[in-house]
């Protein structure tokens, strides 16, 4: 996020048309980040809890939709208290927002933010769900959802973006959200699976992605959507910066696939096609922190740390012991933690901000700031989300029976199926015209040739 | 009347289907099936984690002949089926009592 753009006209900004449109717009990509992360895990689970997991992002959609509106906004954006999280009543219910009132410092109205940074907090619980398939109550997701906006991302946010929080103060870099969005959710999943253990048969049956494909439009969906993410956080375009993040984000992401490609063929032999979306995955996760800061040839940099980093992280998983389903600590976390702290290597100086990093002869001051961001991100979403997931589980209970774990989540949960391939029955008592002979059945069956 | 089962190996589902037609078998049902034998399914590799499949994926073919021909069938479809490799799968045979072509009502032989 931008620290206040100067305009040209160097006094307090007018209404831009041009950007408003534009944020608008790159709102509405953000949006659809959400149903393509759902895809993208919803794919990659078992046939028989892809509903679960489509809805567990899904509902994410729903819930804090209502609550950024009721007071979400207001705690993440509003006037500072303390440096720790905001609050203004004008905010609450967007109660009192005039419809031309613009974001202090910006040409876009309060209600363009808004519902941007809505988008954010969507999105960003949505992806700790990928740690927790095919085991996790779904009131109990929907009531955790709840409770970690309030206490972790509502806060985090205004830490990282909102004017006065303390880690915006001290000159943290993070562009579109590595540390509040990527960083956050991962060390939450990480927090959860400590709490509620891992998957029945987790290391003993290779639970493989149930669709591929679905995979793939998925993370298809995300890179496309990211465009919105990464450039739209400018909050403008008055000065170009916007135009270099969506070029690194482009370019960082290439960069990131082919390195786990690579790496995936070397070491295992073959390129999958869950490697080349989780590749593409990480790269636009590590630029999300960086790509405001760093030239094109940094991004290819970026993009490939983090693809090969990630890639490694994602086997460590079975060897710790942890049944981070999804990856999402091996590729939100990880990829976060590398572009926030590549930061602090590759910032030019010459793009977003003049903070230099270690190879622009910035010394350490940028790496040494990025380094706190990320720590103390990391650490208060971890130990909250754990405490969080423990009081759910000692109450309500997080996870469904096991019963219900090996038959499938979906049929219990949502009363649904994925997937119905039966194609014979049905209707029988209810036809008019019951063929007796053979004849006419026989004639529907025969001669169905066809030129293709 | 007998009923020739045979759970082999996928990938020669075409030389026992063509093996059988140049014998002059008229029908078969094919079924996707999956098990193991004396070898245990295999180990694989996904994500840097390796697994132990005990499943492998099979072909299940049923043949219902008259009970001269089917020794020598037996005979064709493990000729057919045989790779010499582990996994190549099992063939057996059993008395059937009763057979009957729905459309037409014939029973016995006839019904094959």
């Amino acid at each position: 996020m931008p620290p206040g753009i100067s305009t040209l006209a160097a006094d307090a900004p007018e209404l831009s048309a041009a950007n408003t449109g534009f944020m608008l717009i790159c709102s509405a990509l953000v949006m659809l980040m959400t149903p393509g992360l759902a895809f993208f895990y919803g794919g990659m689970v078992r046939v028989k809890s892809t509903l679960n997991m489509l809805m567990m992002s899904f509902i994410s959609l729903g819930i804090v939709t209502i609550l950024w509106v009721l007071y979400g906004f207001s705690m993440a954006f509003g006037t500072d208290i303390g440096s720790i999280v905001g609050w203004s009543a004008d905010y609450v219910g967007f109660g009192n927002i005039g419809v031309t009132e613009l974001w202090d410092g910006y040409t876009i109205p309060v209600y363009v933010f808004a519902v941007f940074q809505l988008m954010f907090a969507i999105i960003t619980p949505a992806l700790i769900s990928g740690a927790l398939a095919d085991r996790v109550k779904f009131t109990a997701w929907a009531l955790f959802i709840t409770l970690w906006v309030t206490v972790v991302y509502f806060p985090v946010a205004h830490w990282v973006w909102g004017a006065g929080g303390w880690l915006f103060e001290m000159g943290v870099i993070d562009f579109a959200g590595g540390t509040a969005v990527h960083i956050n959710a991962g060390a939450a999943a990480l927090g959860v699976i400590l709490v509620i253990g891992k998957r029945v048969g987790f290391k003993k049956d290779p639970m493989r992605p149930h669709s591929l494909p679905l995979v793939m439009l998925g993370a298809a969906l995300l890179w496309f959507g990211w465009f919105g993410f990464n450039a739209g956080s400018w909050l403008g375009n008055d000065d170009g910066v916007g135009a270099v993040m969506f070029v690194n984000t482009q370019v960082a992401t290439a960069a990131a696939m082919l390195a786990w490609l690579l790496y995936e063929k070397i070491r295992h032999g073959a390129f999958t096609t869950l490697g080349a979306a989780s590749g593409a995955v990480a790269g636009l996760v590590a630029i999300t922190p960086s790509g405001g800061s760093v030239s094109p040839l940094g991004a290819i940099a970026v993009g490939v740390i983090a693809g090969l980093l990630c890639a490694i992280a994602v086997g460590l998983k079975f060897k710790l012991g942890y049944d981070d389903s999804l990856d999402v600590v091996g590729v939100h976390l990880v990829g976060g933690v590398v572009g926030s702290l590549l930061v602090g290597f590759f910032a030019t100086g010459g793009v977003q901000s003049d903070a230099k990093g270690l190879f622009y002869g910035g010394g350490l001051d940028q790496l040494g700031k990025q380094a706190i961001g990320v720590f103390a991100v990391l650490a208060y979403s971890l130990v909250v989300s754990a405490v969080l997931a423990f009081v759910l589980d000692k109450t309500i209970g997080m996870r469904v029976d096991e019963d219900v774990e090996v038959s499938g989540i979906d049929q219990v949960e949502h009363a649904e199926t994925a997937y119905d391939f039966s194609g014979a029955g049905g209707g029988a008592g209810s036809r008019k015209d019951v063929p007796t002979t053979g004849e006419t059945v026989a004639a529907a069956g025969q001669n169905k040739k066809v030129d293709a | 009347m007998k009923l020739i089962t045979a759970v082999v190996k996928p990938h020669r589902l075409d030389e026992i289907k063509e093996a059988l037609q140049a014998f002059g078998v008229h029908g078969l049902t094919v079924t996707e099936a999956s098990g193991y034998g004396r070898q245990r399914g295999h180990t694989e590799v996904y994500r840097g984690a390796e697994y132990t499949v005990d499943l492998v994926p099979k072909i299940r073919i049923e043949v219902l002949v008259e009970d001269g021909d089917a020794e020598q069938l037996v005979e064709v479809i493990v000729k057919a089926a045989r790779t010499g490799k582990i996994g190549d799968g099992k063939v057996w045979s059993v008395p059937v009592d009763t057979a009957v072509r729905v459309r037409t009502g014939e029973r016995g032989p006839d019904a094959l």
